[in-house]
């Protein structure tokens, strides 16, 4: 049986990597990986996971040098020989090892108007919304969002500009623009618009790029910029 | 500064980028002809002395490039240097009229 090198970030901000041997499986993901360092060969090690299948955003991780979901990376994939780097996310505090402080992102998920604004009560009959329309699209193509960070700690503009909202909070803020239902939309796009928002993006397209979902954070925000200069040449901004 | 203004910031600047990309092609094309024409500077300045069109056309070349070069400059002073907030805002605008009266002062040479 073949063995990995394995490096893993431990400590703070001010840790190191350490090295590990792990023994290489077939169909091998990095979170197993981890999992067999934390199980077998050092219990302090601190990292986070729960589905272990895609959908809850948990498992991200910094992974030679790219920020991944780690549940769903074949190690094949990604190993250089047979080396790996494992860190955490950049962008986000780190805790502690592989753990990060996401409270930022999800702030910005909520600076950027990220909850849905209702316009109708229980007692109203169901919304109509054409499956076809536009808008209807738009928020689909979106809307598989599951909050990993990947494209957060992949993206230039975080690093650049602490206050930016960064991909996924525009990008959630564009599926909510696009709601029919939402009663939200002017407050929603004043705080997507300006420095810290929608315009701060270059479109250097990493968020698009490493995004393992495949959805298009550029694109949305992209939406938004169009949004908000029109609403600003309304006057509506 | 407020969404509404860093919006209108952010329209200004693309607009005067799709300004700029016709400006600088047809200069570019405009100096390539001259020089393989064998133009002189007195034979340029000839054509341009008295053009109402080509003051027109380097004053909207000038005012784009006096719109657009600050506010880039702007967003890298931040991003860069993390120099924001209302000292960046006014550095930036003292470019901006620096560029638009150098500019304006040119073209006037050539074309008043």
């Amino acid at each position: 049986m073949s063995t990995l090198e394995v490096k893993v970030w431990r400590g703070g901000a001010d840790g190191a990597y350490r090295g590990y041997r792990v023994p290489r499986y077939d169909a091998q993901t990095v979170l197993d990986v981890v999992t067999h360092i934390q199980r077998r060969l050092d219990p302090t090690l601190a990292y986070r996971f729960a589905c272990r299948v895609g959908m809850c955003g948990s498992c991200a991780m910094t992974v030679n040098g790219k920020p991944r979901w780690t549940c769903r990376t074949h190690v094949a994939k990604v190993v250089r020989g047979d080396r790996l780097e494992i860190g955490p996310l950049a962008n986000l505090p780190v805790v502690r090892d592989l753990v990060t402080d996401m409270s930022g992102f999800f702030d910005k998920w909520a600076r950027a108007k990220g909850q849905f604004r209702p316009t109708s009560t229980r007692g109203d009959g169901f919304a109509r919304v054409e499956p076809g329309s536009a808008a209807r699209r738009a928020a689909d193509a979106a809307i598989e969002c599951i909050g990993c960070a990947v494209c957060y700690a992949a993206c230039d503009v975080v690093a650049w500009n602490p206050g930016y909202l960064g991909p996924a909070a525009l990008n959630r803020a564009w599926t909510l623009v696009n709601d029919a239902r939402d009663g939200g939309r002017r407050e929603r796009l004043a705080a997507v618009a300006g420095d810290a928002g929608c315009h701060a993006c270059h479109t250097h397209e990493t968020c698009s790029e490493r995004c393992p979902k495949q959805l298009a954070p550029t694109a949305s925000i992209a939406g938004l910029k169009r949004e908000t200069a029109l609403a600003a040449l309304r006057g509506e901004l | 500064m407020s969404a509404r203004a860093e919006t209108r910031l952010w329209i200004a600047q693309r607009a005067s980028a799709a300004v700029l990309a016709i400006c600088v092609a047809v200069h570019l094309a405009t100096m390539t002809i001259a020089v393989h024409g064998g133009l002189s500077a007195a034979d340029i300045l000839g054509r341009t002395r008295g053009s109402a069109a080509w003051g027109a056309f380097y004053g909207l070349f000038v005012l784009a490039v006096s719109i657009h070069a600050p506010l880039g400059l702007r967003t890298i002073a931040s991003e860069w240097l993390g120099w924001r907030g209302p000292g960046a805002d006014a550095a930036c605008a003292m470019i901006a009229l620096a560029l638009l009266a150098l500019g304006l002062l040119a073209v006037a040479a050539v074309t008043l």
